[in-house]
């Protein structure tokens, strides 16, 4: 890697997309228009649970302006998509297994029209029995969401049976035996509710079909290659038959990461031979799409007496919803995390996930980590409180220090963990003591304060990525790396880093847009690995450019390539001899016009080192062999609790974030804040309820997310910089971390400030107030 | 189960609006939004349809110089009353110092929100020149942003407010 001259990294860019976004010209798919643009709507299941018998849709076919409608019986049963289990059609194809679900769809000359003529569909049901509590699902005799879920084609041992979609199992060191040496063990069951992602776009698709077949299909999205692949999977297409394109997207969160609508629409077009697009409304989005996964987890952890975790065991029941998405992903993943970034010798972590007839649950910003750090968290303050030791020194006692590995054996090579707290400790005010339990507030105050700390990681994973950088005629560069920017500003930090590593200002570096014909492979903004995964890609093909300039100017300024270097600018020069020089521009032109060709640059990869070392743990049914590089946070946040009404207000919250390096450090801080305030309103507010089978709450009135009036008076994010040394630039990711430990650590301010513990998400005013009443009822 | 942006059959009839100082002959059905026809007819494509019902504030624009949610306000209704979208408010030197703390500060992500926090926020400087921390926070709570965290939305505002007054000072 060239030496550092700040062209560009370490530079808080503002996002290249600025302009566009702040003058209400930038173009998300509910702003796209085709010629001849028909408009799709969609019906949806009134069941949670029935078999489809057939469809009426001769009332729907008869109304004017309507040019195409799918069913079920569009659909091949062979054909089926899935991440981790190949268990979902398009949409519903004979049977519906949530209320919501997609039953067909209707593609007419306005929306109006579309939406009138799904009413005028008439479907046949027969209604089965409904499984919605994930427990139940898993008892014998329970009703089967899918009849033959073991035969589905799965990419891993997923242990698929009946209602159980996937089991995950991790052990290391001899738990039962290690009990035996704990002073103090706490035990108990935590459970955590459906956050809906609520990015403020809703999804949408815009599907257009060329006369020889071919379709292109726009959608908001967090990977054009994991739509070109569930598309093609679903609809049983040839790859080569679909190119798959996205304009702005506004936000994915994990929402827009696998299918919505897209296989619905581009069907819809093939069908109707015409450009479909169809935008879902906030309520169906809600409804249809997917969720945040439920937990419940039992969890028992053991320390000595000096406060040193021994032993750990975890069992979690995810409800995974009607399909399997990404529920295997998330199960392993929040197993492997559960530990949190302290070493524990001795653990059993197992989980389940269970079919039920609600809309499927998967990814979402924490990836199951949320949940886990919820409870490891909260039973750490509660080892702490028996033990007598501050919660911060229990931390620090236990917390993975450089050189430690990760739970399973992977080698973490950067870790600034420990200057996380620190920061933490001193900024947040950690040591001055706040009025708490303890010291009986005077009558008639009944506002409490209260501070918790939480620490947590995320990886910045995995998987393959790719990069393509082009030197243009005049001496600019193309960079094209198939990484879709849901507005979390990778574009700015891909073109950051492309510029650095060639030494170019940032404006002499345009990016392409994602293009499933054009780009190389990059499998999706998801899993915090956009800097990371494809930021390497970006490295790499940058350094083949800069080998192909070196041997242009050799041979033009007479001289061994081993004696040239870049100068900032866009120039090879001869080291040390800054007037030898070529630039950019005539190497490019040279290679145009004369000899050797334009200069292209490639790199691609794949994230290969093994995340469990067998000699250290047994993983039965791993979702995923090789997972990415660690991250660390530590958090504090101080809260008001009310003790008349069980309200808690966030007064402030001090999160560091060990980044590996910042390439855009008001971005990173953006990330994290962003994350933070997620983060508060799923420890708070926000829940997806369900009345019976029906999803209660699908709109903005009834599902309330944090306002600028409830942001803290202070939130402070704070980047460490460890220098991952596999990263580009040292740069880890950041766009999951900063929401893992919030409900932890807001969960310990209140207990710290009202002596209860709440464990159960999210901590309404309600649910605070039952606590504080039952904590002052006499035994 | 969900909430049409318009109905089936709507009996449309011409209507006139003033929108961003022109005039735009349309036709809507009574039941038509002013933010179906700023998006649908028009094609403008600055106010954002969010959550339809009037609570994101992404659709915000200025009628009769107010911040509406044009997803709430009828077409119909708006008859003599001018309609400024964000393109309508582009040349003012108060959005445009917006726009300049929004993008030092970033105070915008996925950028779905701006729009509407633009506007709001533009008609909340022209009302209160120097709002303090709580008065932004109070005003522009209705406007959801789920990208940033809010907090350089609040800062962004205060600095392009300072840099409006400074500006102001410097003339005269």
């Amino acid at each position: 890697m060239s030496a550092l001259v700040g062209t560009a990294v370490g530079l808080s860019v503002p996002q290249l997309e600025g302009d566009d976004k702040l003058c209400g010209s930038a173009q998300f798919i509910a702003d796209l228009h085709r010629p001849g643009m028909l408009h799709g709507a969609i019906l949806q299941s009134p069941h949670a649970h029935a078999r489809i018998r057939g469809y009426d849709l001769s009332a729907a076919l008869a109304l004017p302006g309507v040019r195409a409608i799918v069913t079920g019986d569009d659909l091949d049963e062979r054909h089926r998509m899935g991440a981790f289990i190949k268990d979902e059609p398009a949409f519903a194809k004979g049977k519906v297994r949530y209320v919501g679900e997609i039953v067909g769809a209707v593609a007419a000359d306005t929306e109006a029209i579309a939406r009138e003529a799904t009413r005028l569909i008439r479907v046949d049901y027969e209604e089965l029995p409904a499984v919605i509590d994930p427990a139940a699902a898993l008892t014998p005799g329970a009703a089967l969401i899918h009849e033959n879920s073991a035969s589905y084609i799965k990419v891993f041992d997923a242990g698929t049976d009946g209602n159980l979609c996937s089991r995950t199992e991790f052990t290391s060191g001899d738990v039962a035996a290690a009990w035996g040496q704990c002073d103090a063990v706490v035990e108990s069951t935590f459970q955590t509710q459906a956050q809906a992602h609520l990015s403020l776009e809703p999804v949408g698709a815009l599907a257009e079909i060329e006369a020889g077949g071919r379709i292109t299909l726009w959608s908001a999205n967090q990977s054009v290659f994991r739509v070109q692949a569930s598309v093609c999977e679903s609809l049983g297409l040839p790859m080569t038959r679909l190119r798959c394109l996205t304009p702005r997207v506004g936000a994915g969160f994990g929402n827009k990461m696998e299918a919505h609508v897209q296989p619905v629409v581009v069907l819809l077009a093939m069908k109707a031979r015409r450009t479909v697009r169809m935008v879902l409304s906030r309520e169906e989005d809600f409804e249809t799409v997917r969720a945040r996964h439920p937990f419940t987890i039992r969890i028992k952890t053991g320390a000595r007496r000096d406060g040193t975790l021994v032993a750990r065991e975890i069992e979690l029941l995810l409800d995974g919803g009607a399909y399997g998405d990404d529920s295997p992903g998330v199960l392993g993943y929040a197993l492997l995390m559960q530990c949190g970034p302290y070493r524990i010798p001795h653990v059993r972590a197992n989980g389940r996930v269970a079919y039920t007839n609600k809309l499927r649950f998967g990814a979402f910003r924490g990836f199951g980590v949320p949940q886990v750090t919820f409870a490891s968290e909260s039973q750490l303050d509660e080892l702490a409180a028996q033990l007598g030791i501050d919660p911060l020194a229990l931390r620090r006692g236990n917390m993975l220090v450089p050189g430690d590995p990760w739970f399973g054996g992977q080698a973490i090579r950067s870790n600034g963990l420990a200057e996380c707290v620190d920061i933490v400790e001193r900024e947040s005010g950690w040591s001055t003591p706040l009025p708490g339990p303890a010291a009986q507030a005077p009558p008639g105050q009944r506002l409490r304060r209260g501070r918790g700390v939480a620490l947590s990681a995320h990886i910045s994973g995995l998987l393959a990525s790719g990069a393509i950088v082009r030197l243009l005629e005049d001496g600019s560069v193309l960079l094209n790396t198939g990484a879709v920017d849901i507005g979390q500003g990778s574009n700015t930090v891909l073109t950051q880093i492309c510029a650095e590593a060639l030494q170019l200002p940032v404006d002499r570096v345009a990016i392409a847009s994602p293009d499933t014909d054009g780009s190389p492979y990059n499998w999706g903004t998801t899993a915090s690995r956009v800097t990371y995964v494809a930021g390497r890609s970006v490295v790499g093909a940058a350094a083949e450019i800069e080998r192909q300039l070196k041997r242009h100017a050799s041979e033009m300024l007479e001289c061994s390539v081993d004696d040239l270097e870049l100068l900032p600018g866009g120039k090879v020069a001869i080291k040390g001899v800054a007037q030898k020089a070529v630039s950019f521009a005539d190497i490019s032109g040279r290679a145009h016009w004369a000899t050797g060709g334009p200069l292209i640059g490639t790199h691609s990869w794949v994230f290969d080192q093994k995340t469990f070392d067998p000699k250290r743990a047994v993983a039965l049914g791993l979702p995923f062999a090789q997972i990415g590089v660690f991250s660390f946070n530590a958090l504090v946040v101080e809260v008001e609790v009310d003790e008349a009404t069980g309200q808690v207000r966030v007064v402030g919250a001090w999160s560091a974030c060990d980044v590996g390096r910042a390439i855009n450090p008001a971005m990173a801080k953006g990330q994290i804040e962003g994350a933070f305030v997620q983060g508060m309103g799923y420890a708070l507010v926000e829940e997806m309820v369900w009345d019976g089978a029906r999803l209660a709450n699908p709109s903005l009135m009834d599902y309330k997310i944090p306002t600028m009036a409830e942001l803290p008076e202070t939130l402070q994010a704070y980047l460490v910089e460890s220098e991952e040394p596999s990263g580009p630039f040292g740069a880890k990711s950041v766009g999951e971390l900063g929401i893992n430990g919030v409900a932890a650590a807001i969960a310990n301010a209140v207990a710290d400030a009202a002596g209860i513990r709440v464990r159960r998400l999210p901590m309404t005013g309600e649910r605070v107030l039952r606590a504080l009443l039952e904590s002052a009822t006499p035994a | 189960m969900s909430v049409t942006a318009t109905t089936a059959k709507p009996v449309s009839t011409r209507v006139e609006l003033e929108i961003n100082g022109v005039a735009a002959d349309v036709r809507a059905g009574l039941s038509t939004t002013l933010l179906t026809v700023l998006r649908d007819e028009l094609h403008l494509t600055a106010a954002k349809r969010g959550c339809n019902q009037g609570v994101c504030g992404a659709c915000t624009v200025e009628i009769d110089g107010v911040p509406m949610r044009s997803c709430l306000s009828l077409a119909h209704g708006c008859v003599e009353r001018p309609v400024r979208t964000l393109e309508g408010l582009l040349e003012t030197p108060r959005m445009q110092a917006l726009q300049r703390a929004f993008a030092a500060s970033g105070a915008f992500q996925c950028g779905f929100c701006t729009p509407g926090m633009l506007v709001a926020a533009h008609a909340l400087l022209a009302a209160d020149p120097t709002p303090d921390d709580a008065a932004v926070r109070r005003e522009l709570s209705g406007n959801l942003c789920r990208c940033t965290g809010y907090a350089r939305i609040v800062a962004a505002v205060q600095d392009a407010a300072a840099a409006i007054n400074a500006s102001g000072e410097a003339a005269s």
